[in-house]
């Protein structure tokens, strides 16, 4: 809180008791509570490693450590749960940081990644690759090209009239993403039924079951520059969540500040579309427990929505995989919990207003 | 224009005499012009009221001076730095009043940057100078609307402005806080040189505050000059096209007119 700086030069502060070094060991628990979080999804799952041998099996790649466990322990530890964990957690950083942006440049609590056409755009990029190409490369590459692209087309879709700004992105971002959604289902119709059409179906239901750690690499780059981006803007996202005349009276350039934000957004989530598909809800929930922690400063809010998102996507999927015999794509069990939370949320705002909670 | 206006103790900026003027603007919503050829000249010191009925283009106008209106003629210069505090903030999400006061800083702010050592003595500055230094750490939400108004002057003064454009700053207060208000709004352009402007519909606040009042008749006519000379029984009954007179107060209250329709 920017409330918290003041302190430094002798300003009372009721808020800020806590200080620098307690906002220090707020974030440091906070950190601490995703690491731990990310180290029982690693354990547990159809073939359960202790916790103790997971952090084990995890350290022993850093130092010496003599190996106790089993072979297929490791394996399983370092191939298939790792990968699958760390992109389900910088997934939902991406997600959870992009929602928050997304509601603050739009003034609008009701707003989340899928409002603005990328995620439509990647889908029907990523679907286009399994239906004409098959690999996973090519997957990832159209469906960044597609979520990049649809940022694009509101971009110019919203140009068409300049006088109401917020009301024509929104319009265009709808509008954008019917069209692709349209494009999405031609692509299914002519898929061939015995092959590419449930590859594109499953991957189009968000899943992190097949993460790799090419995957992983391409979702850390999308994410590290995505969200670093947005992170860095922070004080003119403050400001954009005031009034668009106000704005424009304090001398800021405000469309090009927002088309910059708005074109980090589409990085971070075509980058999770990419990877993991249309994993929905996410960035529209997480931002709100954010909100009623730490506040509407974005200095705080994004980092704080960064990090819940990531702790509550891991702890979704490793459910979407261990809850029943067979796995339930991700996407599904997010928008199952996210929807009735949101009706929670919605009830809740209704009588207290968009504040800082409790 | 020569209004008995006191010669400000400094000057603002480095000496440089903040100052606004209109020459022959025009703006149009549409293909309807709102007003047009209207032109005007406000030197740092002085306090400009602007009157007119509702729907006048008394907040087109007062956008105009800020530059956030697009005008289609005319030609707008602006010498210093502008303030805006429009008429009501409505902030989606619920800041604090320091925040709110540091965003005035934006034009101070890089792009990626974040707010400095300087940036922090300069809000507080502000928040001492409209004494909402005790309510630095509420709540916009938990404010009167009389405070709300004053954190939106707070934060136009945070970003340094030498010219303060105020849109319909009294409506919503009551007796008290519109002294207060104009109180403070006199302090600037007497004690600190700013240039002030604000619109209003009520010839009172002119009489409190401002030395210039430019009456905004229709589109095309506009009559601009000294509060006294130009806000009459005859000029106001024009203005709002119904029978006004003009009722000083008695005893030694500097200051203190209405006008009341009869």
């Amino acid at each position: 809180m920017s409330a918290c700086s003041a302190a430094r030069h002798g300003s009372a502060s009721t808020t800020c008791k806590l200080g620098r070094f307690g906002r220090g060991v707020r974030w440091s628990l906070a950190v601490a509570a995703l690491a731990m979080i990310i180290v029982i999804a690693i354990g547990h799952g159809r073939y359960s490693v202790p916790i103790g041998e997971a952090i084990a099996i995890l350290l022993s790649k850093l130092v010496p450590i003599e190996p106790t466990w089993s072979r297929s322990a490791e394996s399983v530890v370092t191939l298939v749960r790792l990968p699958r964990v760390l992109s389900a957690a910088l997934a939902g950083a991406a997600l959870g940081a992009t929602g928050c942006v997304l509601q603050g440049i739009f003034r609008n609590p009701l707003v989340g990644p899928q409002m603005v056409g990328v995620t439509a755009g990647a889908s029907f990029g990523g679907a286009l690759a399994i239906l004409v190409f098959g690999s996973a490369l090519a997957t990832v590459g159209l469906a960044f090209i597609g979520g990049l692209a649809a940022i694009v087309l509101v971009y110019f879709v919203s140009r068409i009239d300049t006088r109401t700004p917020i009301f024509m992105l929104i319009l265009a971002g709808v509008v954008v993403s019917a069209g692709f959604s349209a494009l999405v289902s031609l692509v299914k119709y002519v898929a061939d039924p015995n092959n590419s059409l449930p590859a594109i179906v499953y991957w189009l239901m968000g899943s992190f079951a097949i993460a790799t750690y090419q995957k992983l690499g391409i979702l850390t780059i999308s994410t590290v520059i995505g969200t670093g981006l947005l992170f860095s803007l922070w004080f003119r996202i403050n400001v954009l969540s005031l009034g668009e005349e106000e704005t424009a009276s304090m001398g800021i350039a405000v469309e090009r500040t927002r088309w910059l934000a708005l074109g980090a957004v589409a990085f971070a989530v075509a980058g999770v579309v990419a990877v993991a598909g249309a994993v929905g809800w996410v960035g529209l929930v997480v931002p709100h427990i954010a909100r009623t922690i730490v506040g509407p400063n974005h200095r705080e809010l994004i980092p704080a929505s960064a990090l819940i998102g990531a702790g509550y996507l891991v702890a979704v999927d490793t459910l979407s995989r261990t809850l029943t015999p067979v796995e339930i794509p991700v996407g599904i069990l997010t928008a199952l919990i996210g929807a009735p939370v949101f009706i929670v949320i919605l009830r809740r705002l209704g009588t207290k207003g968009w504040g800082r909670g409790g | 224009m020569s209004c008995n206006v006191i010669e400000p103790a400094s000057t603002g900026h480095a000496g440089i005499k903040p100052q606004v003027s209109l020459g022959y603007v025009t703006v149009c919503y549409g293909r309807r012009a709102v007003f047009s050829d209207l032109s005007m000249r406000v030197k740092g010191g002085e306090v400009l009221a602007v009157l007119g009925p509702n729907g006048r283009g008394k907040t087109t106008l007062i956008k105009a001076i800020v530059g956030i209106q697009a005008l289609a003629a005319g030609t707008r210069d602006v010498v210093g730095s502008v303030g805006y505090v429009p008429q009501s903030t409505l902030t989606t999400f619920d800041f604090s009043v320091r925040e709110i006061v540091m965003m005035g800083r934006a034009r101070h702010i890089g792009l990626f940057g974040s707010p400095q050592y300087e940036d922090h003595l300069a809000v507080d500055a502000a928040l001492r100078r409209l004494n909402l230094a005790d309510l630095a750490d509420r709540s916009l939400s938990t404010l009167s609307g009389g405070e709300r108004q004053l954190v939106t002057i707070a934060r136009a003064l945070a970003g340094s402005c030498n010219i303060l454009v105020l849109d319909e700053p009294a409506s919503a207060l009551d007796l008290k806080n519109q002294r207060v208000l104009f109180d403070i709004l006199r302090e600037l352009a007497i004690k600190d040189g700013m240039v002030v402007i604000f619109s209003t519909h009520v010839p009172g606040h002119a009489f409190a505050a401002a030395d210039i009042a430019l009456l905004m008749h229709s589109a095309g006519e506009f009559e601009i000059g000294c509060v006294d000379e130009v806000l009459t029984d005859t000029t106001l009954t024009r203005l709002y096209g119904t029978p006004v007179r003009v009722v000083v107060a008695t005893g030694d209250f500097p200051r203190m007119a209405a006008a009341i329709a009869v």
